[in-house]
């Protein structure tokens, strides 16, 4: 094998599917099955009325194994469709965070200083503490969450990646 | 059109039928009794009742494989279910077109750990192709006909109908089946024009090409098979097959080189090493076949027709990926190729064929009869002579050495007519099975080639049988061994056989007469036609005790972690057995 062949590459991969009981666990199960690293996955309805959902799952291989994973989520019975957004041309991602930073004085206002430089909006606020929302890129969230760790952050939660191709064309 | 309201346990009862089902092999429970109670009023359906889940199971294995029909299925909630796994899994893996209808306890009390509750649908995810749980009576017969459109389209499989007790009760409105359009379920049957123009390139170009094929073919069916048996002949290129392609291609056709992998022949195994084209149809080198994957036909480029595309680029990188039904993809590269002048490098090809014909000369196959002890290899050759020429003569098989020498030494000249387990590697496959072929075949010779440890798994069946009427014929080699354990323990552990002497064997004779089957034994060589003979001359189900010689190895044999041109060919061939750690490893 090549060198390219045995190293490890990151993509996105968007899967359209119909929104019925236990697909999720068809394609979670899938990945653990047959031992497919899940980086991130984030899954909602697109379509109420035709009662599909979009799966977005972030994960990492060689380009064999890659391949295997757009091959296995496309016969799964409930897949409309599986796209392979970091190799079918060029993709916007964002990850949305919610990071609850607490305490006073000087770190207080650098925690809101900081989050002004990454345009995030305080979404809630108390006296002792913010929440704050930021989206962007992974590696602009990672940032944010190292900032805000000495600061006093408390809590918080991560959406994973989701992404869409760039361009006037739909999946 | 006038719909009609039916109960759901009605709905089910009709969709089979209306799907051309008939028989159904299950065992009842309190999650079905609607619809036992519905195919109790009824005679179109003909119930086989097994003795164990398992059973049903295989024996719908068998009969969709010896038929090239769906196999139906149907248990009860819970242990029901369960004890259907194994041969779901065993249907999945051999691609074997399967609907397996389970009872479930009532919608208001799924997820209360109702008695005999299992979460069906969650256990049998994996091991199917597709499942469903139906939640409404007005989709019960929807479903059921979906539920047979994916188990045999594609790439063929086992689907789980998972039914709750008060669906079957509840009344709704059935649809007959019509021609499925799936919203999202469409498998590509048609080869891709640029992908055929690319084999036929390779074809016209080869100077040591080999065509390997599977299962895939045979599940593709009957055309596909004398697709495939043109294109060969046509190009004059010599064919080996898989386990599961056994019969695919006719064994006595002589550009037939035998079956490949771990157990299979000289010629054809050193042909795949040697090859500079590899044309792969319905196979999925697996690593039974491959062996040792970076040492696997090292010079070959490499066509893989398969209609699964996830079996593409898994094992073995190709060159040339067709994703098609096999008959289709075959029947299009030989026109194609025909059409563009039928050319192949004939002189290049039949120096191949007299390097083929010396490998073939070693006679890999050969083993040493002596007057005291049968062989397990003299056996079946008896057995081969006596079968020989007939066409109604189906064979299944449990797993392990019994399996091998089966393959080996057994020749299949059509497709649908040799059941084994070979992906999943079932112990106590083969009666079970023999009992759905056999029911599928009423008048045929069915032969189940046992091993005394495989055979005992699945026992119960016997019980099937004789309720049946159903005449199969075990023909257990007893060595008192589970034989390939014993043999890997004998070649990779220091021939400590751990657990793997089977003890306390039962009578056999005297088993199959407690069953009311006749009971025969061999145990001299001489013995071995006049048994086959009685076996085959009675009228009813037998079982044919051949005590053979305990300590005998399967060869040829690739060892684990070895490529193609690494086999031992056993006796004296003994000396290359090293095993590295690395190999040790593997199964």
């Amino acid at each position: 094998m090549t060198a390219r062949e045995q190293q490890q590459e990151r993509r996105i991969f968007a899967v359209v599917v119909d929104n019925e009981p236990g697909v999720l666990a068809r394609v979670i199960g899938l990945f653990s099955g047959r031992g497919y690293n899940i980086e991130s996955l984030t899954v909602a309805e697109i379509d109420p009325t035709g009662h599909l959902s979009r799966i977005t799952i972030v994960t990492s291989g060689t380009l064999m194994v890659l391949e295997q994973i757009k091959a296995q989520l496309g016969r799964l019975v409930p897949v409309h469709r599986v796209s392979d957004l970091s190799n079918e041309g060029p993709h916007v991602e964002r990850e949305l965070v919610l990071v609850k930073v607490a305490g006073g004085g000087a770190r207080r206002i650098e925690a809101l200083r900081i989050a002004d430089i990454f345009r995030a909006r305080a979404v809630d606020s108390t006296h002792r503490s913010f929440v704050f929302e930021v989206t962007g890129s992974t590696e602009k969230i990672d940032a944010f969450i190292d900032l805000m760790r000495p600061l006093g952050l408390t809590d918080l939660a991560r959406t994973g990646v989701v992404a869409i191709a760039r361009g006037a064309e739909g999946m | 059109m006038t719909v009609r309201t039916m109960t759901g346990a009605e709905m089910i009862v009709k969709a089979l039928v209306d799907q051309g089902v008939e028989a159904v092999f299950g065992y009842p429970g309190g999650a079905v009794l609607p619809i036992y109670d519905e195919i109790f009023k009824q005679n179109r359906l003909r119930h086989y009742l097994v003795r164990q889940e398992g059973g049903a199971v295989h024996a719908a294995e068998g009969y969709a494989r010896s038929t090239g029909k769906v196999g139906v299925v149907l248990v009860t909630s819970g242990p029901g279910a369960t004890n259907a796994v194994t041969g779901l899994t065993d249907a999945l893996m051999d691609s074997v077109p399967v609907v397996c209808l389970t009872g479930q306890v009532p919608t208001h009390l799924i997820g209360n750990d109702a008695f005999q509750e299992a979460d069906t649908t969650g256990i049998t995810r994996p091991c199917t192709k597709h499942n469903y749980l139906i939640r409404s009576p007005d989709d019960v017969a929807s479903t059921i006909h979906e539920a047979f459109y994916v188990a045999r389209s594609g790439r063929p499989g086992p689907v789980v109908v998972d039914i709750p007790k008060d669906v079957q009760f509840a009344a709704g409105a059935y649809k007959p089946p019509e021609e499925v359009k799936h919203r999202s379920y469409k498998p590509r049957t048609r080869p891709e024009p640029q992908a055929v123009e690319e084999a036929v390139a390779l074809i016209e170009t080869a100077k040591r090409p080999v065509v390997y094929i599977g299962g895939g073919v045979t599940n593709s069916g009957p055309a596909a098979c004398r697709a495939l048996r043109r294109l060969v002949q046509e190009t004059g290129f010599p064919c080996t097959q898989t386990l599961m392609g056994l019969g695919a291609f006719p064994a006595s056709h002589p550009q037939s080189i035998g079956m490949l992998g771990m157990h299979g022949l000289y010629e054809a195994n050193l042909a795949m090493h040697g090859a500079d084209l590899i044309l792969a149809v319905g196979a999925r080198f697996d690593d039974r076949v491959t062996g040792l994957l970076s040492g696997f036909a090292p010079d070959a480029k490499k066509v893989h027709i398969d209609i699964d595309p996830s079996s593409i680029n898994k094992n073995v990188i190709v060159d040339v990926p067709v994703v098609a039904d096999a008959g289709k993809a075959v029947d299009a590269i030989r026109r194609r190729w025909s059409a563009r002048g039928g050319r192949t490098d004939h002189r290049a090809v039949e120096k191949w064929w007299r390097q083929i014909a010396k490998w073939r000369k070693r006679d890999c196959l050969k083993y040493e009869q002596d007057e005291t002890v049968i062989k397990p290899q003299y056996a079946l050759e008896r057995l081969q002579a006596k079968i020989a020429g007939r066409d109604d003569v189906f064979v299944t098989t449990e797993v392990g050495q019994h399996q091998m020498w089966a393959a080996q030494f057994l020749r299949f000249e059509k497709p649908n007519h040799w059941m084994t387990s070979g992906g999943l590697g079932t112990m106590g496959y083969g009666l079970p099975a023999a009992i759905g072929v056999q029911v599928a075949h009423p008048d045929a010779l069915v032969i189940d080639v046992a091993g005394e440890a495989s055979i005992l798994m699945n026992i119960q069946e016997l019980s099937t049988a004789s309720q049946y009427r159903l005449p199969v014929k075990l023909f257990i080699l007893n060595n008192q061994w589970m034989g390939m354990v014993r043999q890997w323990q004998e070649l990779l552990h220091g021939e400590r056989y751990s657990e793997s002497y089977t003890d306390s064997l039962p009578d056999f004779v005297r088993l199959a007469e407690a069953f009311g089957w006749t009971g025969l034994r061999a145990e001299r060589p001489d013995e071995m036609d006049g048994l086959i003979d009685a076996m085959i001359a009675a009228d009813g189900p037998v079982i044919a005790d051949v005590q053979v010689a305990q300590m005998e190895n399967c060869f040829p044999m690739i060892p684990s972690g070895k490529a193609h041109n690494e086999m031992i060919l056993g006796g004296m061939d003994d000396a290359e057995a090293e095993i590295d750690a690395e190999g040790m490893v593997l199964v």
